[in-house]
């Protein structure tokens, strides 16, 4: 069957069959790899890209049926060579490791900030809990979310200063 | 990935062409809604269909929540987040956004449908056990027009619904009394999680007296179970600490729970006492501190 | 007392008046992750690519008695079907595993797990290779499956392991340490003895994106590149060449961007055998990725030992030996990833960190019909069980003795006059300050206040939990005298080339799994040789382009790999000063270091930079005699022993008192891996390893039922944390450098997962005090929580 979408804002078109999951459509057909899959269940969340400026998770949805909708995917977020708020807030906070879980978290949070721009540790952990990250234990993935609203809203954050000025006592400190 | 075997897919343009669609094609078709029950099972192959129909352009005639002043309709394409986020629903029916907070996670509360989740008919699906508490109807429409079932006579065992093949549930429909409040509680081993067991509570007062009384059980029998012997109990008594533990130990009796991951069976009972007490209480405490 | 004198190698005192080397810097990995251009094995697309799918065993224990791929054949998208009866026609049937034990590749004679690997297809996509599984009819006869561990050795148990010669029972391995005499004469004389018995159920490292690879053989240069997730490309591809019989230089082993290991993607797997075969039988690449369920099911798992613990003591707390029993599953076939010595891994470190008299641990390993595994998810080589089994008993003892856990944990750590200290168990620990550190977590946590909340909460019925635990890891794998994998030394290699404009690359034996060695060895290099770590990239993950290494599991890579790359910076700048000083025309002897400089001594404008260096090695002129051209050296490093690393964590939980549940509170986590590199990156490893601990303590099993089938094979039956279930972690530090490692680094990336789930399970053990529980098994789960306070703890299995 033939398949018409907005991905990332240019129209495609593709013939497909009817049973392809729209994250090996974006995958496998777009050669848009930076939506991953870790699941066969809906658990994991990394393959979350967003349909209509919502978050849906793409392995549970079929192509046909992203067929007329507006589908944005992590490769979209970089506006003219700006990154994200959330792109940069993710690397100055170390929201990632090995980085798997990061382009849908990095959806997610964006649908999140689009609606609630200045929300609280716990409306983030609670809008991320369709995801699993395995690395960073999420509270980087909160400050970096944090840091994203900050800088939206022109407030300028600085990080903890971290740096090892202590390194020679025995006692370092809380970080 | 596990990716499903071939079908074909058709959209819906009308509630009447998907019935037409359904009546054509037999028991070799599904409706698919949001789609987080039945993909997951067809990627396992532990669902195959031949045909597909997908109902998400219904949701604009679906997609409903209308309140009016002795019921409130909603219809089968309602979303968890919308049913989540509707204000109306929260002041008339707390239970809602209490269930609805817990239903797997917000990404899939995007797309997964009322509808969706009463059609799985899954005895660990929270909204079943919402609707059953509410004492809710489903109108599920065929060839030949609407019917309307209770809720105990939709679910028919686990994974088995009163809808025919060329029928489809549309509307579910609660009844409004005044002077009632609701509640929801469940125990998961993890957000997002399958109850363990959950029991959700809706209360009407009469006075100080209990006019009415409901509760609804999750994941201890084949279906989302509601206790009328609960029920009797209470109507007629004034509400207290004792009638709740009373009631909890009806819910503890009643149910049907089984030993697995989640829980043992005695956890469980336990788990349906304690609940109910919970929700019982929650229902009192919010008709009190909304008069 | 700790300080930086005490280290024997010198060179970062200054470093926090020196802009390059070590520091909070931002990752040089992560501008590519952000914007969803990481290289994953999945990602890759090559022309004509084909992909493989394997069919597996529906049942745990079963005879192949006919496998019929002829309907499978007919498919007309399928290009290749093969059975273990083809693979056993080439010899390719059966490969080593990591512990010199053998794993079927495909099942000939009989299936031994669910899950096993029985035939496999290559189709030309994904849909269609998954399709043809269903098309192939493979009859068994079923067998009566071992599942129950403690019957393993039953004499009425079916034999698994028929493949071995003369095998008549599921004996795996027997092992003991420390003195057994010395131990028992202590507990004979001991005022108390604490007995319990302690679960570490298996568990899954279940990595977010699972194992996978895309083989692509030449058949014209007889070349075979393998792109995989793999955290030890170099062993992999000797493994290959010993299993495939294909030559070893015409073997190339890639790991690209790799989605998260944490043990898991250490051993070879049967699929990725089958993805050569497939390219070497059609002579295109063949791709495959296992899905979910395969990776849960059948790869690596973690853990499963069932110990007896016992602890003697003083009536007054000092402990003075532990014994322990154990009964270990290894699954069907034994393929722990360890050293070939140690074939317990390191749980032999179980004296824990106290300053005890005695100790001894006798072990007996089994075969049971489950997947193969044992050493992964961040255990530093079941250091995890050890130091679970250590702190458990710790809390047992005071228990039994009514006093403070951490009270009892300060009375009995090892002083820091007893470093380097031999362990009852023969293990050096090389340099350790703990009291410090345990200080630290309590003064952190409020520890005073936090027991006067939990007696005021008790008095209304109210449970809270404050759990301790304190850890010494032993990682950095290790002295080739002593280590090997296979008959592989645990040596790693590394690489520095400067180019003639003063940018260098670095080469690694290691592969990042997401800890972020591009940043952090560009770092160290950065540090010692003077360029700033943007000028250095790191390269890694290919054996064609870094020198041979065992790679990263184990928390090795900064113990031994970051002790390569410092040295062969140093080498590096030796030559150097030979140049400079033909440069500035004075002896070596008259040059003094100045980061990234040399000057005169005395002379601070008689100087060159190491780019003016680079230049001239490079340039036109001569160098001084017996100096060759160019800027670059490679070593290999043979460490003389491992790092301990060691931790004080503090937990506090709220339970609920109706419903069993537990909510984690608060988690303090004061750590100490001797120097630190990029704190930032520390930080992040520990918070994810707290993240397995509470994982591991609340909820995470891989269970069976009684006719093997495994219980946890989806994320929907695997429950792995989410942001709900975990607090906003508290960390801090000490240092107490290594004395033998180059930097006086120590490896950190295990230290949570071993350090926190006894703290977890210590704070639940805690809460539950009022109902005179004094032990409850993993996992946690509200059900198992109310078992414990109804006087009703079972073991998980």
């Amino acid at each position: 069957m033939q398949v018409t979408m907005s991905v990332n804002g240019a129209e495609v078109s593709r013939e497909i069959e009817a049973r392809l999951l729209l994250v090996h459509f974006l995958r496998d057909h777009l050669g848009l790899t930076g939506t991953h899959w870790g699941c066969d269940t809906s658990n994991c969340g990394t393959c979350v890209v967003l349909v209509d400026d919502e978050p849906v998770k793409s392995c549970t949805m079929l192509a046909a049926m992203a067929g007329g909708h507006d589908v944005r995917t992590v490769e979209g977020l970089e506006q003219d060579g700006v990154l994200d708020p959330l792109q940069r807030g993710f690397m100055e906070c170390h929201g990632l490791q090995c980085g798997f879980c990061t382009p849908g978290m990095l959806m997610t949070t964006r649908a999140l900030l689009d609606r609630n721009p200045d929300p609280t540790d716990h409306e983030i952990r609670e809008a991320i809990s369709g995801q699993i990250c395995r690395c960073t234990g999420y509270a980087t993935i909160v400050r970096s979310v944090q840091w994203a609203a900050a800088e939206q809203a022109g407030i300028r954050t600085s990080l903890p200063e971290q740096d090892d000025s202590r390194a020679s006592s025995a006692v370092g400190g809380a970080s | 990935m596990q990716v499903p075997a071939p079908f074909e897919y058709e959209r819906a343009t009308s509630v009447d062409q998907a019935i037409g669609l359904l009546d054509r094609l037999g028991d070799t078709a599904r409706l698919v809604a949001g789609g987080h029950s039945l993909l997951p099972m067809m990627k396992l192959r532990l669902a195959n269909f031949e045909y597909l129909i997908d109902i998400n352009d219904l949701s604009d005639v679906l997609g409903y929540i209308t309140v009016e002043p002795t019921q409130i309709r909603i219809g089968a394409m309602a979303r968890h987040r919308e049913l989540l986020e509707s204000a109306e629903l929260g002041r008339a029916f707390p239970i809602f956004a209490d269930a609805e907070k817990v239903i797997a996670d917000p990404v899939v509360r995007n797309r997964g449908t009322l509808g969706g989740s009463l059609c799985q008919a899954d005895p660990s699906e929270d909204l079943s056990a919402v609707c059953t508490t509410l004492n809710a109807s489903c109108v599920i429409r065929g060839r030949d027009g609407d019917r309307v079932v209770t809720m105990e006579e939709f679910h028919r065992g686990p994974y088995e619904t009163a809808v025919g093949d060329a029928e489809m549930l549309t509307e579910v429909r609660f009844p409004l009394r005044p002077n009632g409040a609701s509640a929801y509680e469940k125990v998961e081993r993890r957000a997002g999680d399958w109850a363990v067991v959950s029991s959700g509570a809706a209360v009407w007062l009469d006075g100080d007296v209990i006019a009415d009384a409901r509760v609804g059980l999750a994941a201890v029998g084949p279906n989302t179970a509601g206790l009328p012997e609960i029920s009797a109990m209470l109507t007629g008594q004034r509400p207290s600490e004792e009638l709740y533990e009373q009631a909890g130990i009806i819910a503890a009796r009643s149910c049907n729970p089984v030993t697995d991951m989640r829980g043992s069976e005695e956890y469980k009972r336990h788990l349906a006492k304690e609940l109910t007490r919970r929700a019982l209480r929650r229902s009192v405490n919010r008709i009190n501190e909304g008069s | 007392m700790t300080a930086v004198e005490d280290r024997k190698v010198t060179g970062f005192e200054d470093n926090d008046r020196k802009p390059v080397g070590h520091g909070r810097m931002l990752r040089k990995e992560d501008p590519r992750l952000i914007r969803g251009k990481g290289r994953f094995v999945d990602d890759l697309q090559l022309n004509g690519m084909l992909h493989l799918a394997i069919l597996r065993s529906p049942m745990a224990h079963g005879r192949v008695v006919n496998v019929d791929i002829s309907a499978a054949q007919a498919h007309p998208k399928v290009k290749l079907v093969v059975t273990g009866a083809m693979l056993a026609e080439k010899g390719l049937a059966w490969m080593p595993t990591l512990s010199n034990d053998v794993q079927a590749v495909l099942a000939t004679d009989k299936v031994r797990f669910q899950g096993q690997e029985v035939a496999f297809v290559v189709a030309e996509d994904r849909y269609s290779a998954r399709d043809a599984l269903e098309l192939i009819d493979v009859e068994y006869e079923q067998l009566e499956p071992v599942v129950d561990v403690r019957r393993a050795l039953d004499p009425s148990s079916p034999v698994i392991r028929t493949d071995l010669d003369g095998k008549t029972d599921n004996h795996c391995f027997d092992w003991q340490t420390g003195d057994e005499a010395a131990t028992d004469a202590v507990f004979a004389a001991a005022d108390v003895i604490v007995t319990e018995d302690i679960v570490y159920p298996r568990v899954h490292p279940a990595p977010m994106e699972t194992c996978g690879a895309v083989a692509d053989y030449d058949a014209v240069e007889g070349r075979l590149t393998l792109w995989s997730t793999t955290q030890a490309p170099h062993a992999h591809r000797t493994l290959y060449a010993i299993v495939a019989g294909l030559p070893e230089h015409k073997i190339r082993v890639i790991s690209p961007d790799i989605g998260g290991g944490f043990g898991n993607k250490v051993p070879i797997y049967p699929g990725y055998v089958c993805a050569i075969v497939g390219s070497l039988l059609t002579g295109r690449p063949v791709k495959w990725v296992e899905d979910r369920s395969e990776n849960l099911t059948s790869t690596g798992f973690a853990r499963d030992y069932i110990m007896r613990g016992e602890i003697a003591a003083t009536k007054d707390g000092k402990i003075l030996a532990i014994r322990t029993n154990v009964l270990a599953d290894h699954g069907a076939f034994n393929g722990t990833a360890a050293p070939v010595k140690y074939p317990a891994g390191f749980f032999g470190v179980f004296t824990g960190s106290y300053d005890i008299e005695a100790a001894y641990c006798s072990m007996t390993a089994v075969y049971t019909n489950k997947a193969p595994g044992g050493v992964a998810y961040a255990c530093s080589f079941r250091i995890t069980e050890a130091v679970y089994l250590i702190e458990r008993l710790v809390d047992c003892l005071a228990y039994d003795l009514k006093m403070d856990s951490a009270e009892l944990r300060l009375k009995n750590l090892l002083r820091p006059e007893q470093f380097p200290y031999t362990s009852k168990t023969g293990w050096i620990y090389d340099s350790g300050n703990y009291e410090p550190t345990m200080r630290e977590a309590m003064r952190i946590a409020g520890y005073d206040e936090l027991r006067r909340e939990q007696a005021e909460k008790r008095q209304r019925g109210e449970l809270m939990g404050i759990g301790v635990a304190f850890f010494t890891e032993a990682v950095g794998a290790g002295p080739r005298k002593d280590m090997d994998i296979l008959g592989l030394g645990m040596a790693d290699g590394c690489e520095l080339r400067i180019h003639p404009t003063g940018k260098a690359v670095v080469r690694l034996s290691v592969q990042s799994q997401g800890q972020g060695h591009e940043t952090t060895f560009a770092q160290i290099v950065a540090e010692e040789i003077g360029i700033p770590p943007a000028d250095i990239d790191v390269v890694h993950g290919d054996t064609d382009n870094t020198p041979f290494g065992l790679g990263t599991y184990g928390s090795r890579s900064t113990p031994v790999s970051g002790a390569a790359a410092a040295l062969v910076a140093r080498k590096v700048r030796e030559k150097a000063r030979i140049i400079a000083s033909g440069m500035l025309e004075v002896s070596v002897a008259d040059l003094d270091w100045d980061k990234g400089s040399f000057h005169v001594k005395g002379d601070l404008t008689k100087s060159v930079t190491i780019q003016d260096i680079a230049m001239k090695a490079h340039g036109a002129g001569d160098l001084p005699d017996g100096v060759e051209g160019g800027l670059e050296a490679q070593i290999c490093y043979n460490p003389e022993n491992l790092t301990y690393p060691h931790g004080a964590y503090i937990c506090v939980v709220d339970v609920d008192p109706g419903t069993a549940q537990v909510s984690v509170r608060r988690f303090i986590a004061v750590d100490d891996c001797g120097t630190r590199i990029n704190p930032m990156i520390i930080e992040g490893q520990i918070h994810g390893g707290l993240t397995d601990g509470v994982g591991m303590a609340l909820m995470e099993i891989i269970a069976f039922d009684e006719d093997g089938n495994c219980l946890g094979g989806s994320l929907m039956d695997y429950l792995i944390p989410t942001a709900l279930e975990v607090p906003d972690w508290e960390t801090g530090f000490t240092v107490t450098p290594s004395p033998h490692h180059p930097i006086g680094a120590k490896g950190v990336g295990e230290s949570a997962t071993v350090g926190s789930p006894p703290a977890v399970v210590n704070a639940i053990v805690d809460a539950l005090k009022p109902f005179g529980v004094r032990h409850a098994d993993m996992p946690l789960t509200p059900s198992r929580v109310w078992d414990a306070m109804q006087g009703n703890a079972r073991p998980p299995v």
